[in-house]
């Protein structure tokens, strides 16, 4: 049975349809001898190259213009994005980024600020950069921030390198750092970097963090702990206060990934959880545009007391004027050249200021109510593991899909033929066949009704027809491509004759 | 994915509740992960192994191995020192899909041989799968 007669709902949804463009790669297009603009004729004499010079002789095509801006547009009509669709790439916070971030951003005045004009000429520049500082901080209810780390795996390393100098400083280093099985997969990594070494902490039958056994694991050899609240399940840490007391009682220090800030802005105040050190991803919680490896930015938001480490340079203001502070004789030192990601973080200062504390609340509340709308909408067909109130994410497993032998990846693949993007799967790794929903704020009620509606459908499709599930995607330009080849031989060379081989 | 009953779960074996196996070879043992854990993990497309001289105590982290899906830490289910390490896994990390109980991953020289009996036998650990 084809495709089209078994699902005629995926022709009457928003899905791909149609018109897919075929296109080669630019090896296999083109023709000898063509070109995309008429170079002039050389009005000096020619000299010979040394040939030790020459090297291998390189295999551009010969192409024109409209042959190269039709590969390109039509390679990007097979992407998806969040101005596409819905994106419901959990931990990632896909949520929509109006345009006029964008257009902020590339205000003349800003965009072509050079980062080495002197301060008296970039009063403008550090006055945002200041005043951005002043609105993590008051978001997140700490003190001192730095703008600097480029992204959030970036920000947990600066982190670290605050824990690293605080104790260093403190007279005493210690080896050892706290990491919950529910926290973000580049914390070890990023502690690591710093010497630490990572101790697992397993989190409770109900996905939270126990008390009892962080204080069996907190000694004065350990940094502290490295908590992501709302944890990696999507849930609030509700025991964070009792668990950092622990952990300053030991001398540790509490660093909180706020990559899933965007559930709490505006309703969390970090610094009364106990958090003494906190990054954002504002390419996640503050609208900025991401995926395909940035740019991003990941501030780190400090208490009081760590102020002193923050890399360095940091705008402050004096009096009426703006300047960059570099002399911070106990910090950790530059992260970042210049002013970090500054085109990232202009897009969030217009993001904040065009949402105003209300508005960064609302989107909070509504990131956190549509989760638990899908939550409640998918429970009696989807195995929910942790049935309680979720934050802004929502984690199912295939556990209810075993006995047709349809797993997490069918369903998700076979999302892409109803024209959504697959939500996060496979993580968090506490969760068997997990997958992770995270709508945001962005999407109306009609929207992720039919989302709902969507995934209902493939549940039945699942017991009817499970080889629509395992045959997905089918309506797309490429079929279910072989990962596992692709891990193994990855082929990262555009030419034909590598192709051949 | 497997059924329960349809895992591969040899009687000589001790078994970890991280799902690796150690396997007495003579003065050393053998470990790898069980047929339990290859299925669960999916096809392996990387490992990465510790090197020989290593000393491990019983639960640290002494690899990683990678799938399509996910990474996941190797635990040693004994502690002791790596002598030997199964370099065919570099190339070929389908040979723990292919062979779980074959493509053993290290060779540890123990500190406290006595940990092995601590393990789950066969029996125990099928008990523990099935929850």
């Amino acid at each position: 049975m084809s495709e089209q007669q078994t699902t005629g709902a995926a022709n009457t949804v928003l899905g791909t349809g149609g018109l897919i463009f075929n296109e080669p790669l630019l090896w296999e297009k083109g023709k000898k001898g063509r070109m995309g603009m008429s170079v002039p004729q050389s009005d000096v004499p020619a000299a010979t190259l040394d040939a030790t010079l020459e090297g291998t002789e390189v295999d551009f095509p010969d192409l024109s213009e409209v042959d190269v801006v039709r590969h390109y547009t039509r390679l990007s009509q097979w992407n998806f994005g969040v101005d596409s669709g819905m994106y419901p790439l959990g931990s990632c916070t896909m949520k929509y980024n109006p345009k006029t971030n964008e257009r902020q951003a590339a205000t003349p005045a800003i965009a072509l600020a050079h980062p080495m004009l002197e301060e008296g000429l970039s009063q403008g520049t550090l006055r945002l950069l200041y005043e951005l500082q002043e609105f993590l901080a008051t978001i997140t209810g700490l003190d001192a921030v730095s703008l600097q780390p480029a992204a959030g795996a970036h920000g947990e390393l600066t982190g670290m390198l605050i824990f690293h100098a605080y104790h260093e400083h403190k007279g005493h280093q210690r080896h050892k750092i706290l990491i919950p099985d529910t926290a973000h997969g580049t914390n070890p990594a990023s502690a690591a970097l710093c010497g630490y070494k990572a101790v697992a902490v397993k989190s409770g039958p109900d996905g939270m963090l126990d008390p009892e056994l962080v204080a069996s694991l907190m000694d004065e050899d350990t940094a502290g702990i490295m908590l992501t609240n709302p944890n990696t399940l999507g849930l609030f840490e509700e025991r964070v206060r009792e668990i950092a007391e622990i952990v300053h009682a030991k001398g540790g220090l509490v660093y909180g990934d706020g990559a899933n800030m965007n559930a709490v802005m505006g309703v969390m105040d970090a610094k009364k959880c106990g958090v003494d050190v906190l990054h954002l991803n504002l390419h996640k919680t503050f609208s900025t545009p991401h995926g395909g490896g940035g740019p991003g930015a990941g501030p780190v938001c400090v208490t009081k007391e760590l102020e002193p480490f923050l890399p360095v340079p940091r705008a402050v203001r004096k009096g009426d004027s703006y300047q960059l502070e570099e002399n911070l004789p106990l910090s950790v030192g530059r992260v970042h050249a210049f002013h970090g990601n500054f085109g990232v973080l202009v897009k969030a200062y217009s993001y904040i200021l065009t949402m105003g504390a209300e508005g960064l609340k609302r989107a909070s509340q509504l990131a956190v109510l549509n989760a638990n709308y899908i939550k409640e909408q998918l429970k009696d067909v989807l195995h929910l593991p942790y049935d309680r109130p979720c934050m802004h994410e929502c984690v199912f497993s295939d556990q209810n899909q075993q006995a047709e032998k349809i797993s997490t990846l069918d369903m998700a693949k076979r999302l892409i033929d109803y024209g959504y993007h697959p939500p996060t799967i496979y993580f968090p790794l506490v969760v068997h066949g997990a997958m992770m929903i995270e709508p945001t704020e962005s999407e109306c009620k009609e929207d992720i009704d039919q989302f709902i509606a969507t995934l209902r459908t493939i549940v039945q499709e699942a017991k009817e027809q499970p080889d629509l599930l395992h045959e997905a995607p089918q309506r797309t330009k490429v079929r279910r491509l072989d990962e596992v080849q692709a891990a193994r031989c990855p082929c990262l060379v555009g030419l034909p004759s590598a192709e051949d081989k | 994915m497997k059924e329960i009953d349809e895992l591969l779960l040899p009687e000589d074996l001790g078994y970890t509740d991280d799902h690796e196996w150690a396997q007495k070879t003579g003065e050393t043992f053998r470990v790898g992960v069980s047929d339990y854990a290859q299925d669960q993990l999916g096809d392996i497309v990387f490992v990465e192994l510790p090197e020989v001289g290593d000393s491990f105590a019983k639960g640290d982290e002494c690899g990683t191995l990678e799938s399509v899906k996910a990474v996941s830490e190797l635990y040693t289910p004994l502690s002791g020192e790596v002598v030997a390490v199964n370099e065919a896994l570099t190339d070929n990390p389908e040979l723990i899909n292919e062979d779980p109980y074959g493509a053993w991953i290290l060779e540890i020289k123990p500190s406290a041989p006595a940990e092995f009996d601590t393990l789950h036998k066969a029996a125990a650990y099928l008990e523990m799968l099935k929850g």
